[in-house]
Protein backbone atom coordinates (compact mmCIF):
# COMPACT_ATOMS: atom_id res chain seq x y z
CA UNK A 1 0.00 0.00 0.00
CA UNK A 2 3.07 2.15 0.29
CA UNK A 3 2.78 3.38 -3.28
CA UNK A 4 -0.69 4.84 -2.71
CA UNK A 5 0.52 7.31 -0.12
CA UNK A 6 3.66 7.92 -2.20
CA UNK A 7 1.50 8.83 -5.20
CA UNK A 8 -1.53 10.31 -3.49
CA UNK A 9 -1.03 13.70 -5.14
CA UNK A 10 -0.96 12.18 -8.62
CA UNK A 11 -3.93 9.93 -7.91
CA UNK A 12 -6.01 12.71 -6.45
CA UNK A 13 -5.31 15.18 -9.24
CA UNK A 14 -5.90 12.45 -11.84
CA UNK A 15 -9.23 11.65 -10.21
CA UNK A 16 -10.23 15.32 -10.20
CA UNK A 17 -9.18 15.66 -13.84
CA UNK A 18 -11.30 12.68 -14.86
CA UNK A 19 -14.24 13.98 -12.85
CA UNK A 20 -14.02 17.51 -14.24
CA UNK A 21 -13.55 16.22 -17.79
CA UNK A 22 -16.71 14.16 -17.40
CA UNK A 23 -18.78 16.89 -15.72
CA UNK A 24 -17.74 19.73 -18.05
CA UNK A 25 -18.08 17.76 -21.27
CA UNK A 26 -21.31 16.28 -19.89
CA UNK A 27 -22.74 19.79 -19.52
CA UNK A 28 -21.58 20.74 -23.01
CA UNK A 29 -23.14 17.55 -24.38
CA UNK A 30 -26.42 18.03 -22.51
CA UNK A 31 -26.94 21.60 -23.71
CA UNK A 32 -25.70 21.03 -27.25
CA UNK A 33 -27.48 17.68 -27.55
CA UNK A 34 -30.79 19.25 -26.49
CA UNK A 35 -30.40 22.09 -28.97
CA UNK A 36 -29.58 19.55 -31.70
CA UNK A 37 -32.65 17.49 -30.80
CA UNK A 38 -34.81 20.63 -31.00
CA UNK A 39 -33.27 21.36 -34.41
CA UNK A 40 -33.95 17.81 -35.59
CA UNK A 41 -37.67 18.10 -34.83
CA UNK A 42 -38.04 21.71 -36.01
CA UNK A 43 -40.07 22.52 -39.12
CA UNK A 44 -37.07 24.36 -40.63
CA UNK A 45 -35.39 22.09 -43.16
CA UNK A 46 -31.87 23.64 -43.05
CA UNK A 47 -31.81 23.29 -39.24
CA UNK A 48 -32.88 19.67 -39.47
CA UNK A 49 -30.23 18.99 -42.10
CA UNK A 50 -27.47 20.68 -40.12
CA UNK A 51 -28.31 18.79 -36.92
CA UNK A 52 -28.55 15.47 -38.75
CA UNK A 53 -25.17 16.11 -40.39
CA UNK A 54 -23.61 16.89 -37.00
CA UNK A 55 -25.08 13.84 -35.32
CA UNK A 56 -24.10 11.42 -38.06
CA UNK A 57 -20.60 12.88 -38.24
CA UNK A 58 -19.80 12.59 -34.55
CA UNK A 59 -21.77 9.45 -33.81
CA UNK A 60 -20.05 7.52 -36.56
CA UNK A 61 -16.49 8.71 -35.99
CA UNK A 62 -14.28 6.97 -33.42
CA UNK A 63 -13.73 9.18 -30.40
CA UNK A 64 -9.97 8.86 -30.79
CA UNK A 65 -10.24 10.31 -34.28
CA UNK A 66 -12.27 13.24 -32.93
CA UNK A 67 -9.51 13.85 -30.38
CA UNK A 68 -6.85 13.67 -33.10
CA UNK A 69 -8.70 16.18 -35.18
CA UNK A 70 -9.31 18.67 -32.37
CA UNK A 71 -5.77 18.40 -31.00
CA UNK A 72 -3.72 18.14 -34.22
CA UNK A 73 -6.05 18.49 -37.20
CA UNK A 74 -7.29 21.99 -36.55
CA UNK A 75 -3.74 23.31 -36.30
CA UNK A 76 -3.72 23.23 -40.11
CA UNK A 77 -6.68 25.59 -40.01
CA UNK A 78 -4.64 27.90 -37.77
CA UNK A 79 -6.84 27.01 -34.84
CA UNK A 80 -5.88 25.66 -31.48
CA UNK A 81 -7.50 25.08 -28.14
CA UNK A 82 -5.95 26.99 -25.22
CA UNK A 83 -5.05 23.73 -23.49
CA UNK A 84 -5.13 20.00 -24.01
CA UNK A 85 -7.74 19.85 -21.28
CA UNK A 86 -10.12 22.16 -23.16
CA UNK A 87 -9.50 20.23 -26.34
CA UNK A 88 -10.46 17.06 -24.45
CA UNK A 89 -13.62 18.70 -23.10
CA UNK A 90 -14.53 19.81 -26.62
CA UNK A 91 -13.89 16.37 -28.14
CA UNK A 92 -15.85 14.56 -25.44
CA UNK A 93 -18.61 17.18 -25.45
CA UNK A 94 -19.14 17.21 -29.23
CA UNK A 95 -18.96 13.42 -29.51
CA UNK A 96 -21.36 12.83 -26.61
CA UNK A 97 -23.77 15.56 -27.79
CA UNK A 98 -24.61 13.35 -30.77
CA UNK A 99 -25.73 10.58 -28.43
CA UNK A 100 -27.57 12.98 -26.10
CA UNK A 101 -29.39 14.36 -29.15
CA UNK A 102 -30.62 10.95 -30.19
CA UNK A 103 -31.69 10.03 -26.65
CA UNK A 104 -33.59 13.30 -26.24
CA UNK A 105 -35.11 12.92 -29.69
CA UNK A 106 -36.40 9.47 -28.80
CA UNK A 107 -37.95 11.08 -25.72
CA UNK A 108 -39.56 13.78 -27.84
CA UNK A 109 -41.00 11.12 -30.12
CA UNK A 110 -42.38 9.29 -27.09
CA UNK A 111 -44.46 12.31 -26.03
CA UNK A 112 -47.98 11.74 -27.40
CA UNK A 113 -48.57 14.11 -30.37
CA UNK A 114 -51.75 15.36 -28.70
CA UNK A 115 -49.65 17.13 -26.08
CA UNK A 116 -47.99 19.37 -28.66
CA UNK A 117 -51.28 19.81 -30.51
CA UNK A 118 -52.97 21.02 -27.35
CA UNK A 119 -50.13 23.48 -26.76
CA UNK A 120 -50.31 24.79 -30.33
CA UNK A 121 -54.09 25.05 -30.10
CA UNK A 122 -53.65 27.34 -27.08
CA UNK A 123 -51.50 29.64 -29.22
CA UNK A 124 -48.03 28.60 -28.06
CA UNK A 125 -45.36 28.91 -30.75
CA UNK A 126 -42.96 26.14 -31.74
CA UNK A 127 -40.30 27.16 -29.20
CA UNK A 128 -42.78 27.60 -26.35
CA UNK A 129 -44.44 24.28 -27.14
CA UNK A 130 -41.06 22.58 -27.09
CA UNK A 131 -39.74 24.17 -23.90
CA UNK A 132 -42.89 24.17 -21.77
CA UNK A 133 -44.69 21.03 -22.87
CA UNK A 134 -42.64 18.62 -24.97
CA UNK A 135 -39.08 18.74 -23.57
CA UNK A 136 -40.09 18.56 -19.88
CA UNK A 137 -41.97 15.37 -20.66
CA UNK A 138 -39.29 14.05 -23.03
CA UNK A 139 -36.52 14.42 -20.43
CA UNK A 140 -38.49 12.42 -17.92
CA UNK A 141 -38.67 9.45 -20.23
CA UNK A 142 -35.02 9.58 -21.26
CA UNK A 143 -33.42 9.57 -17.82
CA UNK A 144 -32.30 5.91 -18.18
CA UNK A 145 -30.74 6.29 -21.65
CA UNK A 146 -29.14 9.61 -20.63
CA UNK A 147 -27.73 7.75 -17.63
CA UNK A 148 -26.12 5.29 -20.04
CA UNK A 149 -24.68 8.15 -22.05
CA UNK A 150 -23.28 9.74 -18.90
CA UNK A 151 -21.60 6.54 -17.72
CA UNK A 152 -20.17 5.92 -21.18
CA UNK A 153 -18.86 9.49 -21.15
CA UNK A 154 -17.23 9.05 -17.73
CA UNK A 155 -15.31 6.07 -19.12
CA UNK A 156 -14.59 7.71 -22.49
CA UNK A 157 -12.59 10.37 -20.66
CA UNK A 158 -9.80 7.76 -20.63
CA UNK A 159 -9.09 8.58 -24.31
CA UNK A 160 -7.71 11.90 -23.08
CA UNK A 161 -4.81 9.91 -21.61
CA UNK A 162 -3.43 9.56 -25.12
CA UNK A 163 -3.54 13.33 -25.62
CA UNK A 164 -1.40 14.63 -22.78
CA UNK A 165 -4.12 14.98 -20.17
CA UNK A 166 -3.15 13.33 -16.91
CA UNK A 167 -6.38 11.73 -15.86
CA UNK A 168 -6.90 8.34 -14.25
CA UNK A 169 -5.88 6.18 -17.18
CA UNK A 170 -2.74 8.26 -17.73
CA UNK A 171 -2.00 7.81 -14.03
CA UNK A 172 -2.54 4.08 -14.48
CA UNK A 173 0.08 3.96 -17.25
CA UNK A 174 2.52 5.97 -15.25
CA UNK A 175 2.10 3.98 -12.04
CA UNK A 176 2.30 0.58 -13.72
CA UNK A 177 5.59 1.68 -15.26
CA UNK A 178 7.03 2.80 -11.96
CA UNK A 179 5.49 0.03 -9.80
CA UNK A 180 5.86 -3.04 -12.01
CA UNK A 181 5.73 -5.35 -9.02
CA UNK A 182 2.34 -4.07 -7.87
CA UNK A 183 0.41 -3.96 -11.14
CA UNK A 184 -2.73 -5.62 -9.76
CA UNK A 185 -2.94 -3.18 -6.90
CA UNK A 186 -2.48 -0.23 -9.27
CA UNK A 187 -5.28 -1.56 -11.44
CA UNK A 188 -7.53 -2.03 -8.43
CA UNK A 189 -6.99 1.53 -7.25
CA UNK A 190 -7.68 3.05 -10.65
CA UNK A 191 -10.77 0.91 -11.27
CA UNK A 192 -12.03 1.86 -7.82
CA UNK A 193 -11.58 5.53 -8.69
CA UNK A 194 -13.72 5.10 -11.83
CA UNK A 195 -16.33 3.25 -9.81
CA UNK A 196 -16.45 6.12 -7.31
CA UNK A 197 -17.73 8.22 -10.24
CA UNK A 198 -19.95 5.73 -12.06
CA UNK A 199 -21.63 3.73 -9.28
CA UNK A 200 -23.12 6.72 -7.43
CA UNK A 201 -24.20 8.00 -10.85
CA UNK A 202 -26.12 4.81 -11.52
CA UNK A 203 -27.79 5.14 -8.14
CA UNK A 204 -28.56 8.85 -8.68
CA UNK A 205 -30.09 8.04 -12.06
CA UNK A 206 -32.48 5.57 -10.45
CA UNK A 207 -33.49 8.14 -7.85
CA UNK A 208 -34.05 10.85 -10.46
CA UNK A 209 -36.01 8.43 -12.61
CA UNK A 210 -38.40 7.65 -9.76
CA UNK A 211 -38.72 11.28 -8.77
CA UNK A 212 -39.64 12.71 -12.13
CA UNK A 213 -41.81 9.86 -13.41
CA UNK A 214 -45.09 11.09 -14.93
CA UNK A 215 -48.28 9.30 -14.16
CA UNK A 216 -50.10 8.75 -17.42
CA UNK B 1 -59.29 45.47 -34.41
CA UNK B 2 -60.76 43.69 -37.37
CA UNK B 3 -63.12 45.29 -39.79
CA UNK B 4 -65.67 42.48 -39.58
CA UNK B 5 -69.05 43.94 -38.91
CA UNK B 6 -71.23 42.40 -36.25
CA UNK B 7 -73.38 40.78 -38.90
CA UNK B 8 -70.49 39.05 -40.63
CA UNK B 9 -69.86 35.36 -39.97
CA UNK B 10 -67.27 34.61 -37.31
CA UNK B 11 -65.87 31.61 -39.16
CA UNK B 12 -66.01 31.22 -42.90
CA UNK B 13 -64.74 28.31 -44.98
CA UNK B 14 -64.85 28.87 -48.72
CA UNK B 15 -63.97 26.26 -51.34
CA UNK B 16 -61.86 24.24 -48.92
CA UNK B 17 -60.19 21.14 -50.34
CA UNK B 18 -57.78 18.78 -48.67
CA UNK B 19 -56.09 15.57 -49.77
CA UNK B 20 -54.21 12.87 -47.88
CA UNK B 21 -52.19 11.59 -50.81
CA UNK B 22 -54.83 10.37 -53.24
CA UNK B 23 -57.61 10.52 -50.70
CA UNK B 24 -59.74 13.62 -51.15
CA UNK B 25 -60.79 14.09 -47.51
CA UNK B 26 -62.42 17.51 -47.80
CA UNK B 27 -64.23 18.38 -51.01
CA UNK B 28 -65.36 21.91 -51.82
CA UNK B 29 -66.39 22.75 -48.28
CA UNK B 30 -68.34 26.00 -47.90
CA UNK B 31 -69.45 26.75 -44.38
CA UNK B 32 -70.15 29.89 -42.41
CA UNK B 33 -70.66 30.10 -38.69
CA UNK B 34 -72.24 33.16 -37.15
CA UNK B 35 -71.50 34.68 -33.78
CA UNK B 36 -73.21 32.73 -31.02
CA UNK B 37 -74.15 29.93 -33.35
CA UNK B 38 -73.78 26.30 -32.30
CA UNK B 39 -73.05 24.07 -35.28
CA UNK B 40 -73.02 20.33 -34.76
CA UNK B 41 -71.19 18.30 -37.38
CA UNK B 42 -72.23 14.69 -37.71
CA UNK B 43 -71.56 11.91 -40.14
CA UNK B 44 -70.13 8.41 -40.43
CA UNK B 45 -66.52 7.79 -39.47
CA UNK B 46 -64.17 8.72 -42.27
CA UNK B 47 -66.57 11.38 -43.53
CA UNK B 48 -64.02 14.14 -42.84
CA UNK B 49 -65.83 15.79 -39.95
CA UNK B 50 -62.87 15.71 -37.53
CA UNK B 51 -60.55 16.90 -40.27
CA UNK B 52 -62.92 19.77 -41.02
CA UNK B 53 -62.91 20.76 -37.35
CA UNK B 54 -59.12 20.64 -37.19
CA UNK B 55 -58.67 22.82 -40.27
CA UNK B 56 -60.41 25.71 -38.50
CA UNK B 57 -57.35 26.31 -36.28
CA UNK B 58 -55.00 24.83 -38.85
CA UNK B 59 -53.99 21.75 -36.92
CA UNK B 60 -54.62 20.39 -40.41
CA UNK B 61 -53.45 22.38 -43.39
CA UNK B 62 -55.59 22.73 -46.49
CA UNK B 63 -54.55 22.58 -50.12
CA UNK B 64 -57.23 24.82 -51.60
CA UNK B 65 -59.71 27.39 -50.43
CA UNK B 66 -59.77 29.98 -47.69
CA UNK B 67 -60.66 30.00 -44.03
CA UNK B 68 -61.25 33.27 -42.22
CA UNK B 69 -61.89 33.83 -38.54
CA UNK B 70 -63.46 37.12 -37.52
CA UNK B 71 -62.56 38.52 -40.93
CA UNK B 72 -58.90 37.50 -40.75
CA UNK B 73 -57.63 34.84 -43.17
CA UNK B 74 -55.96 31.97 -41.33
CA UNK B 75 -52.19 32.54 -41.53
CA UNK B 76 -50.08 29.63 -42.78
CA UNK B 77 -47.61 29.57 -39.90
CA UNK B 78 -45.58 31.53 -37.40
CA UNK B 79 -46.56 34.11 -34.81
CA UNK B 80 -49.69 35.24 -36.64
CA UNK B 81 -51.03 31.69 -36.69
CA UNK B 82 -50.24 31.23 -32.98
CA UNK B 83 -52.03 34.50 -32.20
CA UNK B 84 -55.08 33.43 -34.14
CA UNK B 85 -55.12 30.01 -32.50
CA UNK B 86 -55.16 31.66 -29.09
CA UNK B 87 -58.63 32.99 -29.96
CA UNK B 88 -59.91 29.57 -31.00
CA UNK B 89 -60.53 27.12 -28.18
CA UNK B 90 -60.08 23.45 -28.91
CA UNK B 91 -61.29 20.40 -27.01
CA UNK B 92 -59.91 17.05 -28.16
CA UNK B 93 -61.33 13.56 -28.12
CA UNK B 94 -58.43 12.34 -25.96
CA UNK B 95 -58.41 15.42 -23.64
CA UNK B 96 -54.67 16.08 -24.17
CA UNK B 97 -54.18 17.67 -20.78
CA UNK B 98 -50.48 18.34 -20.14
CA UNK B 99 -49.44 15.19 -18.30
CA UNK B 100 -46.58 16.77 -16.32
CA UNK B 101 -48.62 19.66 -14.95
CA UNK B 102 -51.34 19.89 -12.35
CA UNK B 103 -54.94 20.63 -13.26
CA UNK B 104 -54.51 24.22 -12.12
CA UNK B 105 -51.26 24.65 -14.09
CA UNK B 106 -52.96 23.21 -17.17
CA UNK B 107 -55.58 25.95 -17.07
CA UNK B 108 -53.07 28.71 -16.23
CA UNK B 109 -50.51 27.85 -18.91
CA UNK B 110 -52.15 29.56 -21.89
CA UNK B 111 -53.06 32.84 -20.16
CA UNK B 112 -49.56 33.13 -18.63
CA UNK B 113 -47.45 32.03 -21.62
CA UNK B 114 -49.56 33.38 -24.47
CA UNK B 115 -51.56 36.27 -23.01
CA UNK B 116 -48.83 37.40 -20.64
CA UNK B 117 -51.19 37.47 -17.65
CA UNK B 118 -49.72 37.55 -14.15
CA UNK B 119 -49.67 34.23 -12.32
CA UNK B 120 -52.00 35.60 -9.65
CA UNK B 121 -54.61 36.77 -12.18
CA UNK B 122 -54.34 33.57 -14.16
CA UNK B 123 -54.74 31.45 -11.04
CA UNK B 124 -57.80 33.37 -9.87
CA UNK B 125 -59.49 32.96 -13.23
CA UNK B 126 -58.39 29.31 -13.50
CA UNK B 127 -59.93 28.48 -10.12
CA UNK B 128 -63.20 30.19 -11.15
CA UNK B 129 -63.32 28.16 -14.33
CA UNK B 130 -62.46 24.90 -12.57
CA UNK B 131 -65.24 25.57 -10.06
CA UNK B 132 -67.56 26.30 -12.89
CA UNK B 133 -66.94 22.95 -14.57
CA UNK B 134 -67.11 21.22 -11.19
CA UNK B 135 -63.52 20.14 -10.64
CA UNK B 136 -62.28 23.00 -8.45
CA UNK B 137 -61.43 20.64 -5.60
CA UNK B 138 -59.11 18.63 -7.89
CA UNK B 139 -56.92 21.61 -8.83
CA UNK B 140 -53.71 20.23 -7.36
CA UNK B 141 -53.94 16.75 -8.85
CA UNK B 142 -52.31 15.67 -12.10
CA UNK B 143 -54.50 14.70 -15.08
CA UNK B 144 -54.02 10.93 -14.73
CA UNK B 145 -55.59 11.05 -11.26
CA UNK B 146 -58.90 12.27 -12.69
CA UNK B 147 -61.63 10.37 -14.47
CA UNK B 148 -62.08 10.88 -18.19
CA UNK B 149 -65.14 13.05 -17.68
CA UNK B 150 -63.31 15.23 -15.19
CA UNK B 151 -60.31 15.52 -17.51
CA UNK B 152 -62.51 16.60 -20.37
CA UNK B 153 -64.17 19.25 -18.21
CA UNK B 154 -60.70 20.53 -17.27
CA UNK B 155 -59.87 20.63 -20.99
CA UNK B 156 -62.94 22.81 -21.54
CA UNK B 157 -61.84 25.09 -18.69
CA UNK B 158 -58.35 25.28 -20.19
CA UNK B 159 -59.81 26.41 -23.52
CA UNK B 160 -62.17 28.90 -21.85
CA UNK B 161 -59.28 30.46 -19.93
CA UNK B 162 -58.14 32.04 -23.19
CA UNK B 163 -61.52 33.78 -23.65
CA UNK B 164 -61.86 32.29 -27.12
CA UNK B 165 -64.10 33.73 -29.81
CA UNK B 166 -65.09 30.26 -30.92
CA UNK B 167 -64.75 26.79 -29.42
CA UNK B 168 -64.04 23.66 -31.45
CA UNK B 169 -65.03 20.30 -29.99
CA UNK B 170 -63.57 17.29 -31.78
CA UNK B 171 -65.63 14.30 -30.62
CA UNK B 172 -65.38 15.41 -26.98
CA UNK B 173 -67.29 12.46 -25.55
CA UNK B 174 -66.14 9.63 -27.81
CA UNK B 175 -63.40 8.46 -25.43
CA UNK B 176 -65.58 8.57 -22.34
CA UNK B 177 -67.33 5.87 -20.37
CA UNK B 178 -71.10 6.16 -20.90
CA UNK B 179 -71.82 7.41 -17.39
CA UNK B 180 -69.40 10.32 -17.85
CA UNK B 181 -70.75 11.60 -21.14
CA UNK B 182 -73.53 13.66 -19.63
CA UNK B 183 -71.34 15.60 -17.20
CA UNK B 184 -69.37 16.86 -20.21
CA UNK B 185 -72.43 17.49 -22.38
CA UNK B 186 -74.01 19.47 -19.53
CA UNK B 187 -71.05 21.84 -19.45
CA UNK B 188 -71.21 22.19 -23.24
CA UNK B 189 -74.95 22.81 -23.18
CA UNK B 190 -74.59 25.58 -20.63
CA UNK B 191 -71.83 27.15 -22.74
CA UNK B 192 -74.13 27.05 -25.74
CA UNK B 193 -76.92 28.71 -23.75
CA UNK B 194 -74.57 31.52 -22.76
CA UNK B 195 -73.98 32.33 -26.40
CA UNK B 196 -70.57 30.77 -27.04
CA UNK B 197 -69.92 30.16 -30.72
CA UNK B 198 -69.29 26.44 -31.04
CA UNK B 199 -68.41 23.85 -33.67
CA UNK B 200 -69.07 20.40 -32.27
CA UNK B 201 -68.15 17.17 -33.99
CA UNK B 202 -70.07 14.48 -32.17
CA UNK B 203 -72.15 11.34 -32.29
CA UNK B 204 -74.39 12.60 -29.49
CA UNK B 205 -77.68 13.17 -31.28
CA UNK B 206 -79.38 14.20 -28.05
CA UNK B 207 -76.93 17.06 -27.68
CA UNK B 208 -77.43 18.04 -31.31
CA UNK B 209 -81.19 18.26 -30.80
CA UNK B 210 -80.92 20.08 -27.50
CA UNK B 211 -78.18 22.62 -28.16
CA UNK B 212 -77.52 23.01 -31.88
CA UNK B 213 -78.73 25.88 -34.00
CA UNK B 214 -77.69 23.95 -37.06
CA UNK B 215 -76.72 20.42 -37.95
CA UNK B 216 -74.19 19.80 -40.69
CA UNK B 217 -74.17 16.28 -42.09
CA UNK B 218 -70.99 15.12 -43.81
CA UNK B 219 -70.26 12.07 -45.91
CA UNK B 220 -67.30 11.23 -48.12
CA UNK B 221 -65.57 14.54 -47.47
CA UNK B 222 -68.57 16.63 -48.50
CA UNK B 223 -71.20 18.57 -46.65
CA UNK B 224 -74.31 16.69 -47.73
CA UNK B 225 -76.87 18.54 -45.69
CA UNK B 226 -77.06 21.60 -43.48
CA UNK B 227 -80.25 22.45 -41.66
CA UNK B 228 -81.82 23.17 -38.29
CA UNK B 229 -81.86 20.13 -35.96
CA UNK B 230 -85.63 19.66 -36.03
CA UNK B 231 -85.71 19.48 -39.81
CA UNK B 232 -82.63 17.31 -39.97
CA UNK B 233 -83.82 14.70 -37.51
CA UNK B 234 -87.46 14.57 -38.61
CA UNK B 235 -87.25 15.24 -42.34
CA UNK B 236 -83.71 14.84 -43.72
CA UNK B 237 -83.62 15.65 -47.40
CA UNK B 238 -80.76 13.42 -48.59
CA UNK B 239 -80.92 9.65 -48.85
CA UNK B 240 -77.49 9.39 -47.27
CA UNK B 241 -78.65 11.25 -44.15
CA UNK B 242 -81.85 9.18 -43.99
CA UNK B 243 -79.79 6.00 -44.15
CA UNK B 244 -77.35 7.27 -41.49
CA UNK B 245 -80.13 8.33 -39.13
CA UNK B 246 -82.01 5.07 -39.55
CA UNK B 247 -78.90 3.20 -38.46
CA UNK B 248 -78.17 5.25 -35.36
CA UNK B 249 -81.62 6.21 -34.15
CA UNK B 250 -83.35 2.85 -34.35
CA UNK B 251 -81.95 1.29 -31.23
Amino acid sequence: MQFISDNSDLLWSAFLTTLSLAVLSGLVALVLGTVLAAMRVSPVLPLRGLATFFVETFRNTPLTVVFFFLVFGIVQLDLQFPSRFTAAVAALGLYTAAFVCEAVRSGINAVPPGQAEAARALGLGFGQTLTTVVLPQAFRTVVPPLGNVWIALAKNTSIAAGFATTELTAALQRLTNSNGNQILLVFAVIVLAYLVITLPSAWAIRVIERKVAIIR
Amino acid sequence: MTSAAAGEPLVRLAGVNKWYGDLHVLQDIDLTIDRGEVVVVIGPSGSGKSTLCRTINRLESIEQGEITIDGTPLPAEGKALAALRSDVGMVFQSFNLFAHKTILENVMLGPVKVRGKSKADAEKRARELLDRVGVGHQADKVPAQLSGGQQQRVAIARALAMDPKVMLFDEPTSALDPEMINEVLDVMTSLAREGMTMVVVTHEMGFARRAANRVVFMDGGRIVESSDPETFFTAPSSDRAKDFLSKILNH
